[in-house]
């Protein structure tokens, strides 16, 4: 009897598991959707109206609030967040990757546990407090250092940024490296490789898409990152010449002004049009990675 | 660091919705036995009178125990742009209200916004304390904020600043929903020049002053009343050539200081109950020596 109760409750409760999971799966697809959909919503009146599309990518003029003429270029912002990103990808994927085949492979376990958790722990500090050390620590050490005349600025952005990157390039690589079967190892010292050949040789090849989801993530943490941007890059609209002049990022722009515009306004709109622009560059460093890591499987699979 | 008070008060919003929210609802349910519940008054706005807000909101808890002034800061922008959509009571701003704001709020309100000056304040420009330079004039100004400006470098300025190795000015700004910003543009450029882009745009008074008194190489402008160690106040002159006049109370009162400005309070047509009753306090000898405590110059006379 009893047993016959719990199978027809197992009958009853799988199916119900099954739904809700399913549901989960979906949510996720569902909100991805519903929040371009409404970014690109707000921006929409102004992308295919007012806005002159040549200007906002060609032109480095953002005054949004000028009474003169309000001019909404943007190359100067994503000059901003392009070159942030790369010095702080320039910084963290080595370091990040480094650190991941460190702890996987060289270190003694009792090491591995205390550098784990405090890698783990950099990765818990907010945002917000980076962007605190950026602006009143780095920046008068930069002044010193490099004689910029001003220490917030690019380099200094880069460096915060990578030290936000780390963390998650670290923990996502050395996952990856751990999902190598040991037998790969094992074959590979039998043959009589040296500890760095069996890295460089197999351990690298074996885990590559791993490595690159890691790698992956970093960026699109860098690219995401506002507040932190917002205080160590300067926030000054031009194109820079130098790491250490100060930049602006799409970001921090958005951020930063936001607040002020008056709901359904031309700027409030352009605005979100960054937004869509952000969220099409997310897609579109994903969907290379997608196709990368595809490539990559099929050139192993054939 | 601006980006952590501007978390705070986000945080002290969200927190004033939520207690709106609450008081609004414990006021349907409790009845007419139970109608002491605080009022709310929601005060958002210029950063630069963010300081002077919550002064107000301290001292007026004294006066008026029962009423809370729920204070947020973001920028003269935020609080005009609050007043247009309805969500809050009174906008504090250290610009005037342009005209199409005007008609905007007329058109969600129905009335036109009501301007009270409250104070004034004098715009100080800063520079690092190591910097040699005494006075500076609105015309050199022009050139070194202006676009198209011709000084780029304090030798071209007349200034030997040695303890800034590459000479370059380094130009501290505000970001474009700051009243101060609108306000220092349109008094050292007019309304026919802008600012020339690249300047360094904070977002909170007090950080372009913080950042000032760490830079030996740059220039920039807030509150008087935000003056700290490691900077100095310029004297300013009109014209190149002319004797500087320090920023004080007196030099803004007597308009001798010609970079003074009033603070406002707007709210939604002429108010009434306790947001007419915390504005009339504001504006007497009490409210307007709260003001002065802080570093801000007495509104001259009665407001329009």
């Amino acid at each position: 009897m009893r047993h016959a109760a719990a199978l027809r409750l197992s009958r009853l409760a799988e199916p119900l598991v099954e739904a809700i999971i399913r549901l989960c799966g979906w949510s996720a697809i569902f909100f991805v959707f519903a929040i371009f959909f409404f970014v690109f919503r707000e921006g929409a009146p102004m992308l295919f109206g007012a806005l002159d599309l040549g200007e906002f990518f060609t032109s480095v003029n953002w005054r949004p609030d000028s009474r003169i003429q309000a001019q909404y270029g943007v190359l100067a912002l994503l000059a901003g967040t392009a070159s942030v990103t790369a010095l702080a990808m320039l910084l963290s994927v080595p370091a990040g990757l480094g650190a991941a085949i460190f702890v996987s492979e060289f270190c003694p376990p009792r090491v591995r546990e205390t550098l784990k958790i405090v890698i783990e722990l950099l990765a818990a500090i907010p945002s917000v407090v980076w962007g605190f050390i950026g602006y009143m620590v780095l920046n008068p050490v930069l002044i010193a250092v490099t004689g910029a005349p001003i220490g917030i600025n690019i380099l200094n952005g880069g460096i915060i940024l990578a030290l936000m990157s780390v963390p998650i390039i670290m923990s996502v690589g050395e996952d990856a490296l751990k999902a190598v079967p040991d037998t790969y190892r094992e074959a590979a010292i039998a043959l009589g490789a040296s500890r760095w050949q069996v890295v460089y040789k197999v351990l690298l090849p074996a885990a590559k898409n791993g490595l690159l989801a890691a790698a992956l993530l970093g960026i699109g943490r860098s690219v995401g990152e506002t507040m932190a941007v917002l205080m160590a890059t300067g926030h000054a609209v031009q194109i820079p010449h130098s790491l250490l002049d100060p930049v602006r990022t799409l970001t921090a722009t958005i951020a930063a002004e936001l607040g002020e515009t008056v709901e359904g306004g031309d700027h409030y709109r352009v605005l979100f049009v960054i937004g869509t622009l952000l969220m099409l560059m997310a897609f579109l460093v994903n969907l290379t990675a997608d196709l990368v890591v595809k490539g990559v499987r099929g050139k192993q699979n054939g | 660091m601006s980006s952590v008070r501007t978390v705070i008060v986000l945080g002290l919003a969200v927190g004033a919705l939520a207690s709106v929210a609450c008081s609004s609802t414990s006021n349907t349910t409790s009845g007419p036995a139970g109608s002491s519940t605080s009022v709310v008054i929601r005060l958002t706005g210029s950063d630069t009178m963010v300081n002077l807000d919550q002064a107000w909101a301290e001292n007026y808890k004294k006066v008026k125990p029962d009423v809370s002034v729920q204070v947020a800061g973001g920028g003269s922008g935020v609080g005009i742009a609050g007043l247009i959509d309805g969500i809050l009571d009174i906008a504090a701003s250290s610009r005037e209200i342009e005209a199409e704001e005007i008609a905007r709020v007329a058109k969600a309100a129905g009335a036109e916004p009501k301007a009270f000056v409250v104070g004034l304040d004098a715009l100080a420009v800063y520079v690092h304390e190591s910097n040699p330079v005494q006075s500076i004039s609105i015309e050199e100004l022009a050139e070194i904020y202006g676009d198209g400006g011709q000084v780029l470098r304090w030798s071209q300025a007349g200034v030997k600043n040695t303890s800034c190795e590459s000479d370059e000015i380094i130009r501290v700004s505000r970001q474009n929903n700051s009243g101060t910003y609108v306000y220092f543009r349109e008094a050292v450029l007019g309304r026919t020049r802008e600012l020339r882009l690249g300047s360094i745009d904070q977002s909170g008074s007090k950080d372009v002053v913080a950042l000032v008194s760490r830079t030996p190489c740059a220039i920039g402008y807030s509150g008087m009343a935000y003056a700290m160690p490691g900077v100095r106040a310029l004297k300013i002159s009109k014209k190149k050539g002319e004797p500087g006049v320090p920023p004080t109370v007196e030099s803004a009162l007597d308009m001798t200081y010609p970079i003074a400005r009033p603070l406002y309070l707007y709210t939604r047509g002429t108010p009434t109950g306790p947001a007419k009753e915390f504005i009339d306090w504001a504006l007497s000898a009490a409210g307007q020596q709260v003001l002065q405590d802080i570093g801000y110059v007495p509104a001259p006379a009665v407001s329009k």
